[in-house]
C-alpha cells in the first residue's frame, strides 16, 4: 500500500507493507534513526514520536496508521536558532547518561510543555510516566524539563 | 517484533466497517487505537488477515448527555474521558478510571471500545462501566443491539459480540454528584493493574463495586454490595472482597495476594466514598 506521511515539515510517499510499524517507517524507511526501539512493547517510550501533535508510541502505531498525517521526530525539534527549550534544558541540566532513553524523554517532554507550560514537578513526572530511564537517571531529566519550562517550553 | 502479514483497509464510515468485517468472516478483526491488538499481533496471539481501520471515524468519537443517561462513543479516547467536562460531571468515575491508565503516550492512543472489546479482565475502564452498570451497544449485520456491562465480558480476552458486530457505544447512567472511587495497585506506575476496584454510589442508596484483576473477567464483588445493603460496617463488608473469585496465580502475583489486595483496595475504596 502507500502511504503519505509527513514528516518534520516534509512529505514522503513510500509504498509499504501494512504491517509495517511507524517506527521501522521512521528507521528503516527514512533513516531517521533518531527515534529509538527499546522495548518494542509500548512500555518503555524510547520510541515515542509526535503524530499530529500527539505524544505516541512508535511501535504501536502501523505506519498505515499515520498515512496523511504529521510526524515529528526528535530531529525536527531544533530549529535555525539551535536547540529547542527542552533538548538544551537535557544538556543544561545533564538530563541524560547513555542517552538511549533520551529522544523519547525530550518528545514527551515536549507534548507535555505544550499542553502545560507551567507544571508541577509531580506533573512532569506523571507526564514523564510511560518513558523508563535505564541509567535510573529521573531526577536531572524533571530538572531539565523544568529548565525547559522556564525558559522557552515546548518552542 | 512484527506482526503476521495482513491486508489492510481503512473504514471510511460505520457501515463500510460493518460491510468489510461481514465480507471477511472471522479473518478480520476492527482496529481502533491498536494499543491492545497490535501488541497481541506482535506476540502473534493474534492473527487477523484482514484489520479494518476504524481510528478515523470521527462519528465514534464523543461525549453526549442523553437525558438521565451519557452516551460514550466507542472511539472515545482515554485521554478524551480524562478531560470531557460532561464526563467529569455526570460520570467522574468513568474519568478517574480513564486518568489511571498506562501512561499518557496510551492514554492519547487508546479508546474505550478497543478497551471494553479487549475484554483484557484488568482493564481500568471494564471494571468502571460495570461499576456505573453500562450498557453496551453493537451494530452488526442484524441490527444494533443493547447488551448489559454485566452480560458483555465472557471469558478472559471474551466478549459477547457476534462475528460481524462492531461496540459502536457506551451508554451510562448519569452519577451527578455521587461519590465514588478508584483504587488500583500495580507493581510499576504504567502497569495493569494487579487488582483495581471501581466504587459508584448508587441513586437509591448502596454501592456498587467491580472489581478488576480478580479473575478471568472483571466482576462486581457482590458479596459485599449485600453486606453493605444489609447494614453490615464497610470494615466487615470488605472482608468478603475475594468471595466467589477465582484470582489468577501467576508470575505478576500469587491468588492469596490478590485476594489480600481485594481486600484492602475495597477497603479504601469506601473508605473514600
Amino acid at each position: 500500500m502507500r502511504v503519505e506521511i509527513t514528516v518534520n515539515g516534509q512529505a514522503h510517499s513510500r509504498e509499504i507493507e501494512p504491517r509495517l510499524l511507524l517506527v521501522h517507517f521512521l528507521r528503516d524507511t527514512l533513516s531517521l534513526t533518531g527515534t529509538h526501539v527499546g522495548c518494542d512493547t509500548s512500555s518503555c517510550g524510547a520510541c515515542t514520536v509526535l503524530l499530529d501533535g500527539e505524544a505516541v508510541k512508535s511501535c504501536t502505531v502501523l505506519a498505515a496508521q499515520a498515512d496523511g498525517l504529521a510526524v515529528t521526530t526528535v530531529e525536527g525539534l531544533a530549529g535555525e536558532d539551535g536547540l529547542s527549550p527542552v533538548q538544551e534544558g537535557f544538556r543544561q541540566c545533564h538530563g541524560l547518561q547513555c542517552g538511549f532513553c533520551t529522544p523519547g524523554m525530550v518528545m514527551a517532554a515536549t507534548a507535555l510543555l505544550a499542553e502545560n507550560p507551567d507544571p508541577t514537578e509531580q506533573e512532569i513526572r506523571g507526564g514523564l510516566k510511560g518513558n523508563m530511564c535505564r541509567c535510573t537517571g529521573y531526577q536531572m531529566i524533571v530538572e531539565s524539563v523544568q529548565w525547559a519550562a522556564a525558559n522557552g517550553g515546548a518552542k | 517484533m512484527i506482526p503476521a502479514g495482513f491486508s489492510y483497509v481503512r473504514a471510511g464510515s460505520v457501515e463500510e466497517a460493518l460491510d468489510e468485517l461481514s465480507r471477511h468472516g472471522g479473518a478480520a478483526r476492527p482496529l481502533a487505537g491498536g494499543h491492545s491488538l497490535l501488541p497481541a499481533m506482535k506476540l502473534r496471539r493474534a492473527e487477523p488477515g484482514v484489520l479494518v481501520d476504524i481510528g478515523r471515524l470521527r462519528e465514534l468519537s464523543y461525549v453526549r448527555a442523553d437525558g438521565d443517561r451519557i452516551a460514550v462513543g466507542a472511539l472515545t479516547s482515554h485521554r478524551t474521558l480524562e478531560r470531557d467536562p460532561v464526563v467529569a460531571a455526570q460520570v467522574p468515575l468513568l474519568a478517574a478510571a480513564a486518568r489511571r491508565i498506562g501512561d499518557p503516550q496510551v492514554r492519547n492512543r487508546g479508546t474505550i471500545g478497543g478497551s471494553l472489546a479487549h475484554a483484557d479482565p484488568a482493564a481500568d475502564l471494564a471494571g468502571a462501566v460495570l461499576a456505573l452498570d453500562g450498557v453496551l451497544v453493537a451494530r452488526g449485520p442484524a441490527g444494533v443491539r443493547e447488551i448489559p456491562a454485566r452480560e458483555f465480558f465472557t471469558g478472559r480476552c471474551r466478549n459477547a459480540l457476534a462475528p460481524g458486530e462492531l461496540l459502536t457505544e457506551i451508554r451510562l447512567p448519569a452519577a451527578p454528584g455521587r461519590s465514588y472511587a478508584f483504587e488500583k495497585f500495580s507493581r510499576r506506575a504504567l502497569d495493569w493493574a494487579v487488582v483495581g476496584v471501581a466504587a459508584q454510589a448508587r441513586p437509591g442508596g448502596g454501592v456498587a463495586i467491580a472489581l478488576i484483576g480478580m479473575g478471568p473477567t472483571p466482576v462486581r464483588a457482590t458479596a459485599v454490595e449485600e453486606a453493605l445493603a444489609a447494614g453490615e460496617p464497610a470494615a466487615e463488608a470488605a472482608r468478603l472482597a475475594a468471595w466467589g473469585c477465582e484470582p489468577p496465580d501467576d508470575a505478576v502475583a500469587s491468588a492469596s495476594y490478590r485476594t489480600h489486595l481485594a481486600e484492602v483496595l475495597v477497603t479504601r475504596a469506601l473508605a473514600a466514598l
